[in-house]
């Protein structure tokens, strides 16, 4: 038998908007209203001062650990843009702009990294679930909510977003391997931001691309500039409409960088070269949007400091917000664990301020079923923001 | 009435709870055409179709993780994951997600779903499908952990596990799936979760006991003299405190048997608060018969490693003489 080619195939790189400012008018053609550029700029601007006032309310000790959000804006923002209101969101950690985008307050974020589970607190009818902290996890939760959309003959899809350094851990894998096999609509949108804090990408990777792991998975797959709004609007839309059409996943690697540490607890200039950062600064995605705009008569320098005038107060009442919440009750922690709190919690509830003995019921007059009571009646704080 | 073993039992809470509620899918390994290597879910696939009754890939992760997606968006999985042995690539999701979703978000997203896992040793399988995790999960706050020991226990546990709001890991003692037969009822009923079991009633000893040890607790007892009350835990999480308590404060002798390691063991919960409750009614140190402090064996010393019902009946006969 002749030796015979079983597979053949290439991966596409997509870029529209590129670093100097250079549009592709045939790739990009009725992409994006000028209308809409317009505000995917302001607000990758909000998002940009959001992430500047994290950092500093970090480094005040207003806040605990921060992950910026710096030099990704495009990505998640383009994807998001892409999308359906009703879509599911299955995020990691550096997706504000897209989450802020479809209208998660930006007071969720901050109290979530102050420490307050409230800022998980998903506001109805948004059809997101909240940062996801452990790695690659969340992608299988994206494959079982598109499942269910499709169990129920809706046209719902789900969006789940994930960095390089996730593409090793096995949820990854098992995710693809579900949403292509049981025919699930999925979009996978890897981050590919160069750095697993400080693990470089080709230790997660050392093939050509990130993008071709979707290939192995015998679904869709495409690289793109994830610093450009426009080539992430179209992947993203691509792929959309092929999961509602056809229940099919895409695996969209957006090549990307993360302009700042880790997160606040982190110092990238230990293990990244300053020139390599340096090369990046210059492909900033709101660097080349806003020369976009200015090409276009769209923008100029009053609108820019009428921009960020704006993007400052809209900040500041978010932290305001976020501070002034009254603080949660001790009882928090016990009244969301389950529907219905069982006996043993009921009484370390009740009992919880009280010394080492503090969970035998018998402390209390009436015993176990007087305790059950007490929980009861104390079950009637309202978790949830004012 | 209809007299079944224990896999028919679950099967039928299955069944029943399918045609009543199209939320409710069966997903896992074999689960589909083959009826699942135990037979549990046999003939599921053919009355409720492939979207109902899936064959997913072979990973227990993503079975797990791909059910929570499915319980947020509003659907009752029900997955299985074939022995508990192949548990704990599953542990992960389990705990860092299924458990922690309703606190985390403070109730806005939500995981209904139950894991069926066999469980535990006693019919010579192979390595890695003998063991006994069950109380990994009684430690991870956010799950409930149930573990029935007779055909009537497990169905309706099984249905009150499905109609339950939060995760519930429901462990099917394997060594029981066709060791007896027991009358159930053909309509739906319902078991309480968190509610113990009196199974024998007496004066003198307290035997606790839950899962397959159950029935080797009931052989030991027939081979006594004293009057002795077996309380079947049925749950381990949570645990009823109550049942447990006042049947010591009324024998003032305890003995706790399990089949998984004795160290930190849930015998030693249930000690503790025999301790906290009963301390002055105590006439004889808490005795606990479990499987030993090493890696469950191959099965040439499965039955030397389980606590059979010589080596229980023995610690009955030294709480009664103390």
């Amino acid at each position: 038998m002749p030796v015979r080619t079983v597979l053949s195939t290439n991966i596409e790189y997509i870029s529209i908007l590129d670093e100097h400012g250079e549009f592709d008018a045939k790739l990009g053609k009725d992409l994006i209203s000028d209308e809409d550029v317009v505000k995917l700029y302001e607000h990758m601007t909000v998002c940009r001062r959001f992430d500047e006032i994290a950092f500093k309310l970090q480094r005040s000790g207003r806040m605990g650990t921060y992950p910026e959000n710096r030099g990704q804006e495009a990505a998640s923002l383009g994807a998001v843009y892409a999308l359906r209101k009703d879509d599911w969101l299955v995020p990691c950690y550096r997706e504000n702009p897209g989450l802020f985008w479809r209208g998660l307050p930006m007071e969720y974020i901050l109290l979530h990294w102050m420490g307050d589970e409230r800022g998980n607190q998903i506001p109805d009818g948004l059809y997101m679930t909240p940062q996801a902290i452990p790695i690659g996890t969340q992608m299988l939760h994206a494959v079982g909510l598109a499942w269910a959309s499709k169990y129920r003959g809706e046209d719902r899809i789900a969006c789940t977003f994930f960095g390089d350094g996730a593409t090793s851990e096995g949820d990854c894998h098992e995710a693809l391997n579900f949403a292509a096999n049981l025919d699930l609509p999925v979009v996978f949108v890897c981050q590919n931001n160069g750095w697993a804090i400080s693990v470089p990408a080709k230790i997660q990777c050392s093939a050509p691309t990130i993008a071709q792991r979707g290939l192995a998975y015998g679904m869709e797959c495409v690289q793109c500039d994830g610093n450009d709004i426009f080539a992430m609007v179209k992947v993203v839309r691509d792929a959309a409409a092929l999961a509602r059409r056809s229940h099919r996943p895409t695996f969209i690697e957006a090549v990307t960088y993360r302009l700042g540490d880790h997160t606040t607890a982190d110092d990238a200039r230990r293990y990244r070269d300053s020139a390599e950062v340096e090369m990046w600064k210059k492909r900033d995605p709101l660097i080349r949007l806003r020369k976009y705009l200015v090409d276009r008569n769209r923008w100029d320098d009053e609108k820019e400091r009428s921009l960020q005038a704006d993007a400052k107060e809209q900040v500041a009442a978010a932290v305001k917000r976020a501070e002034e919440i009254a603080a949660p009750s001790t009882t928090d922690m016990f009244d969301s664990l389950y529907a219905q709190l069982p006996d043993q919690l009921r009484i370390q509830r009740a009992t919880l301020r009280t010394a080492c003995l503090g969970q035998d019921p018998s402390q209390l007059e009436g015993g176990i079923e007087a305790s059950r009571q007490q929980g009861i009646e104390e079950t009637v704080s309202e978790p949830g923001l004012p | 009435m209809a007299n079944l073993t224990l896999v028919q039992a679950i099967n039928l809470a299955l069944i029943q709870e399918m045609e009543k509620d199209d939320r409710v899918i069966v997903l896992g390994e074999d689960v589909g055409i083959n009826g699942g290597v135990f037979r549990v879910t046999e003939g599921l696939f053919k009355r409720f179709g492939p979207s109902r009754v899936v064959d997913t890939p072979l990973a227990e992760s993503g079975i797990i993780g791909a059910s929570i997606g499915l319980a947020m968006a509003g659907l009752r999985p029900v997955p299985e994951i074939q022995f508990e042995g192949f548990l704990a690539p599953a542990y992960d999701q389990l705990c860092t997600h299924a458990a922690r979703m309703r606190a985390r978000t403070r109730g806005a997203l939500t995981v209904p779903m139950t894991v069926r896992v066999p469980v535990g040793g006693g019919i010579h399988a192979p390595e890695l499908h003998s063991d006994s995790p069950a109380a990994f999960y009684v430690h991870q706050p956010g799950l409930k952990v149930v573990v029935p020991a007779t055909p009537y226990d497990a169905k309706g546990l099984l249905i009150s596990a499905i109609r339950d709001p939060d995760p519930i890991l429901f462990f099917e003692p394997k060594r029981l799936y066709r060791a007896f037969r027991e009358e159930v009822p053909e309509d739906e009923y319902t078991v309480p979760i968190g509610k113990a079991r009196v199974v024998l009633p007496g004066d003198e000893i307290t035997v606790i006991s839950w899962g397959a040890p159950v029935v080797q607790c009931v052989t030991a007892i027939e081979q006594s003299d004293q009057s002795i009350e077996l309380i079947d835990l049925r749950t381990i999480y949570p645990l009823d405190t109550e049942t447990i308590v006042n049947s010591v404060r009324k024998t003032g002798r305890a003995v706790i048997v399990h089949e998984a390691p004795k160290t930190a063991g849930l015998g030693a919960e249930v000690a503790s608060r025999i301790m906290e409750h009963c301390f002055l009614y105590l006439e004889a140190p808490i005795q606990r018969v479990t499987g030993f402090d090493t890696v469950m064996p191959y099965y040439k010393l499965e039955l030397e490693y389980l606590p059979e019902a010589e080596r229980i009946r023995k610690a009955i006969q030294e709480v009664a003489a103390y």
